[in-house]
């Protein structure tokens, strides 16, 4: 009974340290998620003005450029870039991610298209690599503080394999998985397509229904396509990157903040195991005095 | 009076916004120049110092890295992936990059990136000494 008691107390003890360290690194996510919050709304309008730009280029000139044409009506290798966190404890904001790429890889197999992976953060990148699933390219070590140098880096590789023809390991699309922000309490992962372009919706991300007027292009329209496409994509993967950051330490704060609570109930319930323990120790050897004293009695009476 | 609406638009946020009078810029082409009801235009800039002129008579100068001007409606953005008002640079501290930059240019690395750099680094000493008025 000793054993059991001082077990329960170990136990205790130990989920009280538990206890204290997610608490503090719910405090840090979110302290944390309001700076990636704001960086997000930083840069919405750099993204808002590319994409105001792009849609005037695509809608009010007949340019016929490899970045915005669908290449093949029917695509027959499509670039996936998701986006997961380099640690854990945030929940299933990794898993969710992964969820979705691998129900876009069963579509895309029903249709015969083959998908290649492009990994950011070490959790899915180390979920491909223990199944033995190729990636094309990786990046790690940035997934909640993202640098517009590191959207630069990926958005160059994506767009040179898009440029490449097919025949020597070129892709048609490329699409992103990434977590959407929606608020403190909800965050979602979402497959979106960049290229090539759906310039006409391209503006999903900002309500922008003003018509776009006739444009003067300094200073050809394929110049400036040429230039402003890759600043395009650029801002795309800039902006899905400071999204995912803000979703995976908002779930972060989440699910610390549900592991502080479980550790909590935790402790309750053995303290109340613990005292019980130690009530049944009390009671036992009250029992054996008492039992032992009786014993003793109606030795010394047959004596008599 | 009808004025510019003005941005200047970087990746990683706003520098710049106000109304205007006119903006000057340069691009591939050479120096631009935008007053109120300015037809549509999107243009591709090289690394400058644009120059706003605002209705109390003030000339905002910011450094922009490239980008593009685009101009419709009165209102004029000027995107770049970098930009800054002239008043934050230091420009002992461009003077310093410019000077990096030509050395390495001199030394004969003379690719896209160093080009860019220059060109940048010249931006803005430009642009800081306009603001200081030498």
């Amino acid at each position: 009974m000793g054993a059991s008691l001082r077990e329960l107390r170990q136990r205790r003890k130990s989920v009280t340290a538990t206890k204290k360290i997610t608490r503090a690194m719910e405090l840090i996510a979110s302290s944390r998620v309001m700076k990636a919050q704001q960086a997000a709304a930083r840069a919405l309008p750099y993204t808002r003005e590319l994409n105001r730009a792009v849609s005037a280029v695509a809608t009010y000139s007949r340019t016929d450029h490899p970045l915005t044409r669908p290449q093949t009506q029917d695509p027959r290798r499509v670039a996936v870039l998701f986006i997961t966190s380099d640690r854990g404890m945030n929940g299933a904001y990794s898993s969710n991610v992964l969820k979705t790429v691998s129900q876009m890889r069963q579509r895309l197999d029903e249709q015969g298209v083959e998908m290649v992976r492009y990994g950011v953060g070490r959790k899915g990148i180390g979920f491909m690599t223990y199944r033995g699933l190729e990636l094309a390219e990786r990046w790690e070590g940035f997934s909640d503080s993202p640098t517009y140098d590191r959207a630069v880096d990926i958005s160059d590789r994506l767009v040179e394999d898009f440029l490449r023809p097919y025949e020597e390991g070129g892709v048609d699309e490329i699409w992103v998985v990434y977590t959407r922000m929606e608020s403190m309490l909800s965050q979602t992962p979402r497959a979106r397509r960049i290229l090539p372009l759906e310039v006409v919706e391209g503006v999903h991300e900002v309500n922008d229904e003003e018509l776009l007027p006739l444009y003067e292009f300094e200073p050809s329209p394929e110049a400036v396509l040429d230039s402003l496409l890759p600043l395009y994509v650029r801002s795309r993967i800039w902006f899905y990157l400071l999204q995912s950051a803000a979703a995976q330490l908002a779930m972060q704060q989440k699910a610390m903040k549900s592991a502080t609570d479980n550790a909590q109930a935790l402790i309750e319930s053995l303290t109340r195991e613990a005292n019980q323990a130690r009530q049944a120790e009390i009671t036992q050897e009250i029992s054996e005095i008492v039992g032992g004293a009786s014993a003793l009695a109606d030795l010394t009476k047959d004596d008599d | 009076m009808t004025v510019l609406q003005v941005e200047v638009v970087a990746a990683e946020g706003i520098a710049w916004q106000g109304d205007a009078l006119s903006v000057v810029a340069r691009t591939t082409e050479g120096d631009i120049g935008v007053l109120p009801n300015h037809e549509p235009l999107l243009a591709s800039l090289v690394p400058c110092a644009a120059e706003v002129l605002t209705p109390d008579g003030n000339r905002e100068v910011v450094v922009v890295d490239g980008g593009f001007i685009s101009v419709a409606e009165n209102r004029v953005s000027l995107l770049a992936q970098f930009a800054r008002v002239a008043a934050e640079i230091d420009l002992k501290a461009a003077e310093h990059e410019l000077a990096a930059a030509e050395k390495r240019l001199n030394a004969g690395e003379i690719d896209d990136e160093t080009r860019h750099h220059y060109l940048r680094a010249q931006a803005q000493v430009k642009a800081a000494r306009i603001a200081q008025g030498h």
